[in-house]
């Protein structure tokens, strides 16, 4: 999406493959790309997909062997998306929220009921991903965390004398950093390892970067429930709250994902969805520790803690 | 010349008309619009004050239809931008002085304050609009921004009420008056905001809003000095 209107020439490429006379010339404009269908390989026509597939697997790693990977591997980007008005205009990320309210929950509730077999991205999202659902749970999830975490400590140490009430106000900013990174970066890294693979295994399960999007966004809804009622001064309730919760996000993220890998080499397979849930459970193990983080700051500040209590306590 | 020649021939008879000097005086009424004209131009000679009157009375007039949400399209119609930055500089001088002696884990910063404040319209207003809105960007901040205004009302009188009561009382009462002024923003600025939008995405819409003046009670109702 960051280059959509590419004028690629293989001239060169075919005068770099010796072994194959019948790479044809190509050149890729603008309306080819609008004319392109979201199909499960790229959304080429099948003798430019031969061809292209055909480069993706060169061994060759030259200089401008390598440059015409890189340039395919931002081709096949913008063939998977379907949208055709270039991205700075309005209209081209008007397109990414073409949902309803109805929609919208649906999506979220599906996130919260695992089901296996059921596939998010195929059930739900059905080639209409959102960024609305994403970006809104994400922000939700931010303050949740704040405001449970604020509670929280205000209650646990309600009855302790010297203790003053602070809002704490920077833990949105820790959780706001932790929460966007783990939902969009993350999305990021896995859709190019799935792309890499797929030139590999020529997998016919393919997600574009939108869908991979949503399911992580998605996924984070079932977060929201778990964070309020970390409220809750019972400790091992807690912990069953954040089993409960990293075992729904984590089933939604392996039952979409694992059409996607259950093709290749079984490590790589594990290795994947060992990734994804790791990720997530650093995720939960992270917003608690924030919010912990609050307490054992503030029995160690000089200022706050009471006069007698003087070892520190770390609350988790 | 015979009167028959001369009407034969148009304007014959004016070649040898010579016109003396007579000046030429009456008055010329100009038609309403340039009268108007002469009026905007004449508002350079007002008064300071008078100029700086009617933008306060337009803000004021504003401020009485965010108490009263009926209907009404003076907000939409004549936005301004005026309400929403005093509401929003009041908000955040009214929310300093708060646990004071730490400065880590404090309360909200003037600059924190007023960048969620801001930004937060501004990414509702663009949610609004990506989701297909007919306001207009400024129309929706201006919008967002007046209906701050019951909630800087409640932070007024959290502040009084911190100074005469403290306890549970104290905290009862305030918790009392956030909620109810927070409910009043969302009620006034949904009154607003969702009629700009097909009704299959009216939730989608109302539910930002939800969330932003949530946030700005919350951090009315932590403020603690």
């Amino acid at each position: 999406f960051l280059f959509p209107y590419i004028q690629l020439d293989f001239e060169e490429a075919a005068n770099l493959m010796d072994a194959n006379r019948d790479v044809v010339t190509i050149s890729i404009g603008d309306e080819d790309l609008k004319a392109k269908r979201q199909g499960p390989a790229g959304g080429f026509p099948p003798d430019v997909r031969k061809n292209l597939d055909f480069l993706s697997t060169n061994k060759c790693q030259c200089l401008k062997c390598r440059l015409i990977m890189f340039i395919l591997f931002w081709l096949k980007l913008l063939a998977g998306q379907k949208k055709s008005a270039p991205f700075w205009t309005f209209e081209y990320y008007q397109a990414f929220f073409d949902v309803e309210t109805h929609h919208v929950k649906e999506r979220i509730i599906g996130s919260m009921l695992p089901w296996p077999g059921k596939n998010f991205i195929q059930v739900y999202l059905r080639k209409n991903p959102d960024l609305y659902g994403p970006f809104w749970i994400c922000t939700t999830l931010v303050f949740a965390c704040a405001i449970s975490g604020n509670i929280s400590t205000f209650l646990h140490k309600f009855g302790s004398s010297g203790y003053k009430y602070t809002p704490e106000f920077q833990k949105v900013t820790i959780a706001a950093t932790a929460i966007f990174t783990y939902a969009w970066l993350v999305p990021l890294g896995l859709w190019g390892f799935l792309l890499w693979r797929n030139n590999k295994i020529l997998n016919l399960v393919s997600y574009s970067f939108m869908e991979i999007i949503c399911v992580y966004g998605y996924s984070l809804s079932v977060y929201i429930p778990a964070v309020v009622l970390w409220i809750i001064q019972v400790e091992w309730l807690r912990w069953c709250f954040m089993v409960v919760a990293l075992c729904v996000s984590g089933s939604v993220l392996v039952t979409t994902f694992w059409p996607a890998v259950r093709d290749d080499n079984p490590r790589v397979t594990i290795a994947v969805i060992a990734i994804i849930l790791l990720l997530n459970a650093l995720l939960a193990v992270g917003c608690k520790a924030v919010r912990s983080a609050g307490v054992s700051y503030v029995l160690l500040h000089p200022c706050n803690c009471c006069t007698n209590d003087s070892n520190p306590v770390s609350v988790g | 010349m015979t009167s028959a020649e001369e009407a034969s021939r148009p304007f014959a008879g004016l070649s040898d008309v010579s016109i003396p000097d007579i000046p030429v005086e009456g008055d010329i009424s100009l038609p309403v619009a340039s009268s108007a004209r002469d009026d905007e131009f004449s508002t350079l000679d007002e008064p300071v004050k008078e100029t700086i009157l009617r933008d306060l009375r337009a803000v004021a007039n504003k401020f009485v239809h965010v108490l009263y949400p009926k209907r009404s399209s003076v907000l939409l119609r004549d936005w301004d931008l005026w309400g929403p930055l005093l509401l929003c500089v009041t908000l955040a001088l009214l929310l300093q002085g708060g646990a004071a002696d730490s400065n880590d884990q404090g309360g909200p910063q003037f600059a924190e304050v007023f960048v969620i404040i801001w930004f937060g319209s501004i990414i509702i207003t663009l949610n609004s609009k990506l989701l297909g809105g007919t306001l207009s960007f400024f129309q929706s901040l201006c919008v967002l921004g007046y209906c701050i205004m019951p909630l800087t009302v409640a932070m007024v009188v959290c502040r009084i009420v911190l100074y005469t009561a403290s306890g549970k009382v104290s905290f009862a009462v305030r918790l009392v008056v956030v909620t109810a002024s927070f409910g009043w923003s969302t009620f006034a600025s949904t009154a607003f905001l969702a009629d700009s939008q097909p009704s299959n995405r009216r939730g989608l819409v109302v539910y930002p809003v939800f969330l932003f003046y949530f946030v700005i009670g919350w951090m009315i109702l932590t403020f603690s000095p």
